[in-house]
């Protein structure tokens, strides 16, 4: 167990229920998912049931429970971005990665994350990969997009 | 005006701003604060527009340029990360203040525009770049040949009341947000009204809950006022997870310091010590313009104990929402605050008595709350004098879709539809002719052609068989397919269902089920599928029925009325799917069936290298086939071929 664990549940001294919530996120925002050994942790601390636990954070869509890949892909789904023709792209993106949305592929190299209005929709349709927006994407540019991304992870590993 | 120190200038602005209720009477002070508030500036000023939707358009990228461009030439510049004005389609934009002159607005303002942008308006001369227009007052002398800003068509057809400092101020300053008549009304509250005379103002300013319930919030306050609890909570709902809806995180992004003026009078109007700002976790800069926002405004005393001198103790926590759709039900996000599962709880007891902790909490929409400070400055007659016989004030909306002009705007209630897609939208952006208006998707209704010239009015609304909704407000023209619309709109809700009652859980998968056949190529591989489209249908309004009347919450009540709708208002393109099994819109791409004519197909590869999923064979020079099973239906072959060999069935 990483020592910043214990740093971030630190800043919850009062151990209460309300304190859940808030903690996973911190220990997401640090770790990027929750392991089953953060949980088990964090029952510890609270004094809450693992079980408990696991019923919280799977109610709610930003908790994941595995990695992510190397880029993080969130495609917009909301009603602008389906007006103008998100759902192509989901299919298109499923196929060419080979995952469903919420999972990451085998290299570990793109994770799909399909997410509600990121609040520019007269941009729509829009993907996001590591922070980056695109936007009035086509099927070209979507290719050219994931073709840019292959590209620089392979010079991160030749570098 | 000699700049003052820090400290020197929160004395200043604490006591001859905010606790002397004379404050208007004092000349000298309008001249002092305009500086502060940077009406008029000494220095040069550049405003970036920095919301979340100008950084996607590429504000931050500008920013570094102009902040680049400052440094080469080592002039005395200040710029600031502003908000949104509103006009989202003219992102990024630049506003710049010179010396003397009025502040003039440029849009459209990529990086590689900044240095000719900057080279010219330094030297007095009006680059050839799209202006937005001029801010015009009395103190400041006008740029010849640019028109004010609120003659802009986008504009002129808002009233902006809410939005009045969005884009115009740095959001986070308090300092600014002081000069411009910020958290008067709080310091004049806590000093000269009681909770139950606020709750009287609002009462009488006839303000009803925008977040959909529409029920009047001076009585809700009041309600819990009268109730005797040793601790109540105020909670703002800033979830806002509708999706096609922003004008909620645009307000919190530009105006940090309203919502924050309005929780800490609302607070005190219930006789709340501590209150809760839930805002979903996705807007970052909002949250992080909130907090810095919250710590400038502790800084100055406005939160905390013992406010003022007062008495008065009221501190603001801020929680981040983890996403979940029903978090917009009060009850859902008091049970997520208190680290549960969002789910809704049967009413009554209304929050309002039992709430958070079983103690009584009032939840407030973002939007609701923005009008408050306003009211208490104004008075009740003032937000009166707005909108309609039932209705009163503003509305704001999210204005996207087919429209040329979008963005956030604000409209007195009252105002027409048609006005709202023509004249500021300045009417649909496509070649193809206007088909709906999306009024937000938890009411899933549509305005329609016949509805164009009805009123954003709560009883005119209803009487057309629809509500104001969150907010959203998208555009659709005849390229849309209001089957796939809805199937999208019951996908959305099967998504988010919480499970806790059976009518929703299930009826929204029955729903879903239903319009998935409908949608569907026939005879793929079962061989009731008619007749299951047929029950389906026969289904539908027996479903909806009874998920209306047996449902917990908003979420399951609501969930069968895009399909409702579409049945009621596009009845055509429903049959055309049933029974001719054709997409009019040809957007379903289940419906449509994509092959390659053998005798006009030359061979020249182009569909065969645009294919995002290697559907099709061949090789160059033959005719090419595709692969049935492997097509998408995106179509990307029919574009592609120029010799009109790619077919759609
Ligand atoms: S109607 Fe749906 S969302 Fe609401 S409580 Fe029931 S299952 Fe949950
Ligand atoms: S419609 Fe799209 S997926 Fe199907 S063959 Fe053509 S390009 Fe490929
Ligand atoms: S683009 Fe048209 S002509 Fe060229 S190979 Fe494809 S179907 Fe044949
Ligand atoms: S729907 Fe995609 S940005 Fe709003």
């Amino acid at each position: 167990m990483p020592p910043s664990i214990d740093s971030i549940l630190e800043r919850f001294p009062n151990k209460q229920r309300e304190d859940l919530i808030p903690m996973l996120q911190e220990i997401q925002d640090e770790f990027g998912f929750l392991s089953e050994e953060i949980i088990n942790h964090v029952g510890a601390y609270l004094s809450i049931s693992v079980n408990k636990i696991y019923g919280v954070a799977t109610f709610y869509d930003n908790f994941r429970f595995g990695p992510t890949g190397r880029f993080h892909i969130r495609l917009c789904h909301g009603t602008a971005c389906h007006v103008a023709g998100a759902s192509t792209f989901i299919q298109e993106l499923e196929k060419q990665l080979k995952i469903k949305s919420g999972e990451t592929d085998k290299e570990g190299l793109f994770s799909l994350e399909v997410v509600s209005c990121v609040g520019a929709c007269g941009l729509a349709p829009i993907i996001e990969i590591n922070g980056e927006y695109f936007t009035q994407l086509t099927s070209e540019k979507l290719n050219d997009i994931l073709q840019s991304f292959r590209i620089k992870d392979q010079d991160i590993y030749e570098s | 005006m000699k700049a003052k120190s820090p400290d020197a200038l929160k004395q200043f602005l604490i006591n001859q701003v905010l606790l002397d209720p004379n404050r208007l009477e004092n000349e000298r002070l309008e001249k002092e604060l305009s500086y502060i508030s940077r009406e008029r500036v000494n220095n040069p000023i550049i405003y970036v527009g920095m919301g979340t939707c100008g950084l996607i358009a590429g504000a931050g990228k500008t920013f570094k340029a102009i902040q680049e461009y400052i440094d080469d030439h080592g002039i005395d510049i200040e710029l600031i990360k502003g908000g949104c004005i509103g006009l989202c389609s003219a992102e990024p934009i630049v506003d710049i203040q010179l010396p003397g002159k009025s502040r003039i607005s440029f849009g459209n303002v990529k990086q590689d525009k900044v240095q000719y942008l900057l080279d010219e308006i330094l030297n007095h001369n009006i680059p050839d770049l799209q202006t937005i227009g001029q801010y015009k007052n009395d103190i400041s002398q006008p740029w010849e040949g640019i028109n004010p800003i609120f003659d802009h068509s986008f504009f002129s057809g808002q009233q902006r009341v809410l939005l009045d400092n969005c884009g115009l101020i740095d959001p986070v300053s308090v300092e600014q947000y002081i000069a411009r008549g910020g958290y008067w009304a709080f310091a004049d509250t806590i000093s000269s009204l009681t909770p139950k005379g606020v709750c009287q103002l609002i009462e009488e300013s006839e303000l009803s809950g925008r977040g959909g319930g529409g029920y009047s919030t001076g009585k809700k306050w009041a309600n819990t006022l009268k109730t005797f609890s040793d601790q109540k909570f105020l909670v703002c709902n800033a979830v806002e997870s509708d999706p096609g809806s922003y004008m909620n995180r645009v307000i919190i992004e530009s105006n940090p310091h309203r919502l924050i003026e309005a929780v800490i009078i609302a607070a005190y109007a219930i006789g709340a010590t501590k209150s809760f700002i839930f805002i979903r976790q996705e807007f970052k800069l909002a949250i992080e313009r909130l907090e810095k926002a919250i710590e400038n405004a502790r800084g100055y005393g406005l939160l905390g104990h013992h406010i003022f001198d007062s008495g008065v103790n009221i501190d603001i926590i801020v929680k981040r929402g983890a996403r979940a759709f029903v978090c917009g039900e009060e009850t859902a996000l008091n049970n997520s605050i208190e680290g549960k599962r969002a789910m809704p709880e049967s009413k009554p007891p209304y929050p309002s008595e039992k709430g958070l902790w079983n103690k009584p909490t009032i939840v407030n929409n973002v939007e609701t709350l923005f009008n408050i400070p306003l009211i208490l400055k104004n008075g009740p007659d003032w937000f009166k004098k707005t909108g309609t016989d039932n209705s009163k004030g503003t509305k704001l909306f999210t204005l996207s879709g087919k429209v040329k002009n979008y963005g956030t705007i604000e409209v007195p209630m009252g105002t027409t539809f048609r006005d709202i897609v023509w004249k500021i939208g300045g009417g649909t952006s496509g070649k193809q002719k206007f088909k709906a208006v999306i009024l937000g998707i938890n009411s899933g209704n549509y305005i329609t052609k016949k509805n164009l010239d009805n009123r954003i009015d709560y009883e005119e609304l209803k009487s057309i068989g629809t509500s104001l909704g969150s907010g959203g407000f998208v555009v659709i023209d005849e390229s849309t397919c209001m089957v796939d619309l809805a199937k999208y709109f019951t996908n959305f809700f099967k998504n988010e269902s919480c499970g806790k009652c059976i009518p929703c859980r299930e009826g929204t998968a029955r729903l879903l089920e239903i319009m998935e056949v409908v949608t569907q190529r026939p005879g793929k591989n079962n061989h009731f599928q008619s007749l299951e489209r047929f029950k389906g249908v026969m289904q539908l309004r027996s479903l909806a029925n009874v998920m209306r009347d047996t449902s917990l919450c908003a979420l399951g009540k609501s969930a069968p009325n895009a399909i409702l709708n579409t049945l009621n208002n596009f009845k055509e393109e429903f049959d055309a799917h049933i029974f001719e099994r054709k997409c009019p819109a040809n957007v379903c791409r289940d419906l449509r069936v994509f092959s390659i004519d053998v005798d006009l197909c030359t061979g020249c590869t182009a569909c065969y290298k645009k294919c995002p999923v290697d559907a099709i064979i061949g090789s160059a020079r033959h005719p090419h086939f595709i692969v049935e099973e492997k097509c998408i239906g995106c179509g990307l072959c029919y574009d592609a071929c120029k010799f009109n060999a790619v077919l759609i069935q």
